[in-house]
């Protein structure tokens, strides 16, 4: 694929130092691309590092080393204040609705924000009448009525206060968003209402999302590919079926085994015991060996590299599982 | 269905709660059965009155001026209003509960065998001795590792997984007749809630234990429960045997949500069949069928008074106009999902 990356990752790394010298490799020498258009879905459990990935790839938190490429143009140490002029194009929506939204402001107010402190592409500051015509039309893209803009967030549903935080995220027609679990905090029903919005936005804006998450289903529904993250590190990454449907990881398999299936009577999946280690921990050899139900002594000593075992599938393991079926 | 009278009867159990100088039902009319050895999920989104009825179940409401009406006879014993002193009695021995969030279910400044010894020790004349070699046989039960050790460790210095299974071993203890699981995987990784549900699912076996478990979650209920009750805005939508309840479902609430859950295999859809607007708040509720403002099938004759359960199968019930009328929803066949 010779299409530039819209954001690229190379080798980073996002350590925390941690009283009594104590290491916390959150992001372990990762390398990454997201391409324009796409819908990269990044799963793993709690304490994979998936957010602090997120984070790290709008320079909401500095990498420790490592590069951050947007739109091919390195940006790892850029100054903060040459970040601002970039910061439009890159927008996040967190988990958290209400948090994410100060409570003592209106709706109005919030999304304004955005197009008050960035000046217009033309370089100048934006008159309120452009503002006032964008916070209509930036309701009516998430689907809520002009009216909603006089009032204030306790007065809208956890669904409705996403489709907010996804209107403040639009504001600025950003090229990138990321997505920290938008959905997660929502009953099913009202979460089924955000997935579809995000792909309607999608084909109607031409965004790029990276879309974090720990659900696998609704990972599945919204990503053209998936990232599987365990330990900081991304153990396997392709198509979305290919990756879900397939998995060459052990623990792919096992995460994709372990989602309690809507259906009644399915097998129960071998269980995988254990909890993840502690991301402290140092360790040798491969990240998963201590819990994979494959594991041999190879595993115990070298590092598997991600891989490409066939077109758009990579796996970070020494004995891939067989494709199925 | 088993013969014998259920271990827990439940009839038309009402919560109410006190609110701008009127009486705001919360939980209406929930009606259910749970028998020795049996897994029941009761199911719904935030806000249905699921905690609510366990809470009552459980004479956990405290609050001034609430009204609980109703029957709930464990064992025939009547537990709407029997007063604290029985009801301490028997709240840790023959029922217990487990929460989603097990590290406020612990105190922070005793160790997890401290805290397992001293419930047993509450309920029945043991040594501490004794006490603690149960609480380790128990902890190990629950299949958590080095048992004597993690004892000794304080609650924050557990995981997610294992301080849930100290709490079920706690629960455990005095070897209830009945658990009340409220969201007890919600925390949890799916990898290690695959491990608490297979645990519960066990247990069955192992401790003879009845589950009463509250989930918000089809696919736990699906895994884990012989039955199912689904709640709407307080009130009872669907009850029925599990696989009748997702295979054959009566109340269009129903099979909307089981449609609103994203497939994990088989074909992707397009667009999500999501339920348009939000439950009703419980003061709003209109004086119909509550889902009937989201609902597809509505039609005048839903309006006027909630529907009442209606039979539809056997052992299920949905409270729903459309059976009666002749219309009922088609079913969504066995497996919609299917494997790769």
């Amino acid at each position: 694929m010779t299409l530039t990356p819209l954001l690229e990752l190379r080798d980073l790394r996002k350590t925390y130092r941690l009283p009594r010298g104590r290491v916390l490799r959150a992001v372990d020498g990762l390398s990454l691309r997201v391409l324009p258009g796409e819908t990269l879905g990044l799963v793993g459990e709690s304490g994979c590092g998936k957010s602090t990935l997120g984070r790290c790839m709008l320079r909401l938190a500095d990498p420790s080393s490592g590069q951050i490429l947007f739109e091919g143009r390195d940006i790892t140490t850029l100054p903060e204040r040459r970040l601002r002029a970039l910061r439009p194009l890159m927008q996040m929506v967190f988990q958290d609705s209400s948090a994410a939204l100060n409570p003592r402001r209106r709706i109005g107010d919030l999304l304004a924000e955005p197009l008050r402190v960035h000046p217009a592409p033309d370089g100048r500051r934006r008159p309120a009448s452009v503002i006032a015509a964008r916070l209509s039309e930036l309701m009516d893209l998430v689907g809520l009525p002009v009216q909603a803009l006089e009032r204030y967030p306790h007065e809208f549903s956890g669904g409705q206060r996403q489709r907010i935080n996804i209107a403040r995220a639009l504001a600025l027609t950003p090229r990138l968003v990321v997505a920290d679990e938008p959905v997660s905090a929502l009953d099913v029903s009202v979460q089924a209402q955000i997935v579809n919005l995000f792909a309607d936005l999608r084909r109607e804006l031409g965004l790029t999302y990276v879309f974090i998450a720990h659900d696998l289903a609704v990972v599945r529904q919204i990503s053209s590919r998936v990232a599987v993250m365990y330990l900081g590190a991304i153990v396997e990454l392709g198509e979305t079926d290919g990756v879900l449907h397939h998995p060459a990881h052990p623990y792919t398999a096992a995460l994709t085994a372990a989602v309690p299936r809507a259906v009644v009577g399915h097998p129960h999946a071998p269980v995988l015991r254990g909890d993840a280690p502690s991301p402290t921990a140092p360790r040798t050899g491969c990240r998963f060996h201590a819990r994979c139900p494959q594991a041999q002594a190879r595993c115990a000593q070298e590092e598997p590299a991600l891989h490409t075992l066939r077109p758009g599938h990579a796996v970070a393991c020494h004995f891939p599982l067989p494709p199925g079926p | 269905m088993p013969a014998d009278p259920p271990l827990l009867a439940v009839r038309d159990l009402c919560v109410s709660f006190p609110a701008r100088g009127r009486m705001v039902p919360i939980v209406e009319h929930v009606s259910l059965d749970l028998h020795a050895g049996e897994i029941v999920g009761l199911v719904g989104e935030s806000g249905s009155g699921k905690s609510v009825t366990a809470m009552a179940l459980m004479g956990l409401i405290d609050s001034p001026g609430v009204r609980v009406t109703g029957s709930a006879l464990f064992r025939g014993r009547e537990l709407v209003g029997m007063p604290q002193r029985q009801l301490r009695r028997l709240r840790g021995r023959d029922i217990a509960m487990i929460f989603q969030d097990p590290m406020t279910a612990f105190t922070p400044v005793y160790t997890i065998g401290w805290q397992i010894d001293e419930q047993i020790r509450a309920h029945e004349k043991l040594s501490r001795h004794a006490a603690r070699a149960r609480t380790v046989k128990l902890l190990a039960d629950m299949g958590v590792p080095d048992p004597a050790h993690m004892a000794q460790r304080y609650p924050h210095q557990l995981s997610g997984g294992l301080r849930q299974r100290a709490m079920i071993a706690m629960a455990l203890s005095c070897s209830p007749a009945l658990l009340i699981a409220d969201e007890p995987t919600t925390a949890l990784d799916v990898t290690v809630q695959a491990q608490i549900l297979e645990l519960l699912r066990r247990l069955r076996g192992t401790h003879g234990a009845s589950i009463l478990l509250i989930t918000h979650d089809m696919g736990v209920v699906a895994q884990t429960c012989a039955r199912t009750l689904v709640l709407y805005s307080g009130r009872m939508a669907e009850t029925g045997p599990t696989e009748a309840v997702f295979d054959r479902p009566g109340h269009p609430y129903t099979a909307a949500l089981l449609d609103a859950i994203p497939p994990l295999y088989g074909p992707r859809p397009d667009r999500l069949p999501a339920i348009d607007g939000i439950p009703p708040q419980p003061a709003d509720r209109p004086a119909g069928c509550a889902f009937a403002p989201r609902c597809g099938h509505a039609h005048e004759t839903c309006l006027p008074a909630p529907p009442p359960p209606v039979p539809i199968g056997p052992g299920q019930q949905a409270a729903c106009v459309l059976p009666a009328e002749g219309t009922p929803l088609p079913p969504r066949g066995p497996m919609t999902e299917c494997t790769a």
